[in-house]
């Protein structure tokens, strides 16, 4: 009975160390291979967020260039390699520059593309706003029941 | 009313008048390379043209960046299909003989192209300086953020990407680089 205990007590002290074990070998293991399907996907995906650098504004993904192709296949061996989609545009990004992504990066001199469009709409609206309030406003004295002009 | 009106416009319109004005100053087919400064990507190619004297290696032989460390090294990116390659062949090849005697490898890498179409074209043109390399995939070309043929990176003697030339380059320019960057690794600073 007691060494039952005394087993059951050593069990539990262990299991901690076991689970930090456990949790410590986690990143040392080999990562299962991803489906071919979500591969293809991400490939797809960040291939469509690169420009192709020999095309005319068109992307990775949509460019028949044999470069975009060899580019396309280089995004596939990455990310099945177990890359981050972080990863394989910073790869992009520190070979070609900010002019390999499609749509640039929300900072800095780029963040104009982003709020400058906004801007433009809300100056727009506003100047359409007073333009239609003026239009509108009654050209009629004041109603009923206003004050009479102080002279 | 009128200037109130007209202050208010001109207000409005003078920050897009200066955005366009500050895109007037750049040149739009100019694409920054972020390589210069950097370390420059490894590559181990093999040899399908021997080139000639100093700078010759032997054909099936593997060139690779980091046995040429020490070295300055000049790495031209081209192709049989690239018209504009014919135009700096003859200044590459010059360029080479005229460095053979210091600490400087020429190396040629065929992008894009078939090795029999790349030694047909050598031929022709009565042969060259220094070694062609194979690039099967473009792999190394990618990550030296090719855009086209021609280019050239001039990588110092510690490894470093120290000059990119995109387009046609001449045998004055280049001469000029590698010696400002042998002179500069010569120097005090340098050691």
């Amino acid at each position: 009975m007691t060494r039952l205990v005394r087993s059951r007590l050593a069990r539990a002290a262990m299991a901690p160390a076991l689970a930090f074990g456990l949790v410590a070998a986690q990143p040392t293991r080999q990562a299962p291979p991803l489906p071919d399907s979500v591969v293809e996907a991400r490939t797809t995906a960040l291939a469509a967020s690169l420009r192709c650098p020999v095309c005319q504004g068109l992307s990775i993904q949509d460019s028949p260039s044999e470069l975009a192709q060899q580019m396309r296949s280089l995004i596939r061996e990455q990310v099945a390699s177990g890359k981050t989609d972080a990863d394989v545009r910073d790869y992009f990004l520190s070979k070609y520059g900010e002019f390999i992504l499609l749509e640039p990066r929300a900072r800095g001199f780029n963040l104009l593309a982003y709020l400058l469009p906004v801007a433009v709409l809300v100056t727009g609206a506003l100047v359409v706003g007073w333009n239609v309030r003026r239009w509108t406003r009654p050209s009629e004295p004041a109603p009923h029941g206003g004050e009479p002009p102080a002279a | 009313m009128n200037w109130k009106r007209s202050a208010i416009a001109a207000a409005v319109a003078a920050p897009f008048i200066v955005l366009l004005a500050y895109g007037l100053t750049k040149d739009p087919r100019e694409i920054p390379s972020p390589l210069p400064g950097r370390q420059a990507p490894d590559f181990a190619l093999e040899v399908f043209l021997p080139g000639e004297g100093t700078m010759a290696r032997s054909v099936g032989d593997t060139v690779s960046l980091a046995a040429l460390r020490g070295k300055v090294v000049v790495l031209n990116f081209w192709a049989s299909w690239c018209l504009e390659c014919i135009t700096e062949h003859q200044d590459l090849s010059l360029a080479a003989r005229q460095l053979s005697g210091k600490p400087v490898q020429f190396v040629g890498v065929l992008y894009n192209d078939v090795v029999d179409a790349g030694r047909r074209w050598v031929a022709e043109r009565g042969g060259e300086a220094y070694p062609a390399l194979n690039d099967p995939g473009a792999r190394v070309a990618i990550d030296y953020g090719l855009y086209g043929v021609p280019e050239t990176f001039v990588i110092d003697p510690s490894g470093r990407v120290a000059y990119k030339h995109t387009g046609p380059i001449w045998a004055g320019l280049l001469t000029a680089k590698v010696d400002s960057i042998l002179a500069a690794a010569s120097g005090p600073q340098g050691q």
